[in-house]
């Protein structure tokens, strides 16, 4: 068991879902594999998805829904 | 064929020096928002001056070659790899056939750019290759790259050679808090004394709405003079009757979240210009991202023809010592 950290490829506004009345990719508890949505980073009116780039159970998000994020910065903790 | 996107990045387009001559008709030049990457581009992989160059942002492209050739990564201050390898930027590297270059997660600035011996083949639409996204013309197919694309290189080739290299001396940093040059006018009028002051006092916040069209800003609330509105100019005291937009103009709507208009902006409008960003400094300002802060420097038309004397005689020097 380790942790890994989904971070930022671009600056934007994160979001935890595809639109608005949709569900959340993921919350606290869900498995993802690798390669799979977590979230979407909004810039230049574009939507980015945001990839896990690892296999495990989301353990916590690191930034709230439509917060400001930059590049690099931590997104999603998983438990691997 | 000879380039094969594997994965665009985001939003990379084909731009060379742009349209220029249409404004008057609506056209927006387009063409590269950082002109000295671009050019120092071309200068490094012995190209023509106008030959066609890719434009990224934030994320670089994924490309394969599929020809011997000669390629320079410039502009923003991003790891560049050759299979896998790191590659220097701002210098001409050659790639064999098959080679893939790709990119890794960005430093500074915000817009690599990719010079290729040849320039990249596109038709030219109205004297230019550069992408007019918003209307869908020039460039590649009028559009952003998308994976599976295909690109063809061009003849704009002079003198082909690996291994230039741009002193580092005359490698752009990329600050996190940008000093753009604005010449104020031409409606400055407009804001109190103490906005203007304000304007100019601010680090302004770059805002996710930041793209070739135009960039966005938050840090600070502007008033405007009272006045009675003239004929035609509408009831928000942000507008004025109808007037050109110049190519790096600011404008302030409603008092909030200024914007600077850049290369793919609208060409006239209703919005007070509050100042204009010297030319050269477009650079800059391309250079800047989203989160990163960007001051505006007053300058008045002697200073500003001084900045873009002096930067574009740097660009000289350095297009002749690379000759």
């Amino acid at each position: 068991m380790g942790n890994h950290t989904i971070t930022s490829r671009t600056p934007g506004v994160f979001y935890h879902r595809p639109s608005p009345d949709a569900d959340p990719y993921v919350t606290e508890g869900s498995s993802v594999a690798e390669g799979d949505t977590v979230g979407l980073v909004e810039v230049m009116k574009t939507f980015h998805e945001v990839k896990a780039d690892a296999a495990g159970t989301v353990a916590r998000f690191l930034v709230e829904n439509e917060d400001e994020v930059t590049i690099g910065q931590d997104l999603v903790e998983l438990e691997t | 064929m000879t380039i094969r996107v594997q994965d665009p990045g985001l939003e990379t387009t084909v731009q060379d020096t742009g349209r220029l001559g249409y404004y008057s008709i609506g056209f927006p030049p387009s063409g590269a928002l950082d002109s000295f990457a671009y050019h120092v581009g071309n200068a490094l992989v012995g190209n023509e001056p106008g030959a066609a160059a890719l434009e990224a942002v934030y994320l670089g492209p994924t490309l394969e070659f599929t020809v011997d050739t000669v390629v320079a990564v410039t502009g923003a201050d991003i790891p560049a790899f050759v299979d896998g390898e790191e590659i220097p930027t701002w210098e001409s590297v050659a790639v064999s056939s098959g080679s893939v270059l790709s990119f890794g997660q960005l430093r500074a600035g915000a817009r690599p750019y990719v010079a290729v011996a040849g320039g990249i083949d596109v038709p030219l639409y109205y004297g230019s290759r550069s992408t007019y996204t918003l209307v869908g013309i020039g460039g590649f197919q009028g559009r952003a790259l998308r994976a599976g694309d295909e690109l063809a290189l061009g003849s704009d080739a002079r003198d082909v050679k690996a291994g230039r290299r741009l002193e580092s001396g005359d490698v752009p940093v990329h600050p996190s808090t940008a000093e753009v040059h604005l010449l104020v006018g031409l409606h400055s009028y407009r804001l109190t004394d103490d906005s203007l002051a304000r304007f100019t006092d601010t680090e302004w916040k770059v805002t996710p709405d930041a793209n070739r069209v135009g960039y966005r800003f938050r840090g600070a609330e502007l008033e405007f003079v009272p006045r009675e509105q003239p004929f035609g100019a509408g009831s928000d005291p942000a507008n004025v009757t109808d007037c050109g937009y110049p190519v790096g103009s600011v404008q302030v709507p409603g008092g909030v979240e200024p914007i600077v208009l850049l290369q793919d902006a609208v060409t006239g409008g209703g919005y007070a210009t509050l100042g204009t960003v010297v030319s050269v400094d477009r650079d800059r300002l391309a250079q800047t991202k989203t989160g990163d802060r960007t001051r505006f420097v007053p300058v008045d038309l002697d200073g500003a023809l001084e900045v873009r004397r002096d930067r574009l005689g740097a660009l000289d020097r350095i297009r002749s010592a690379l000759a």
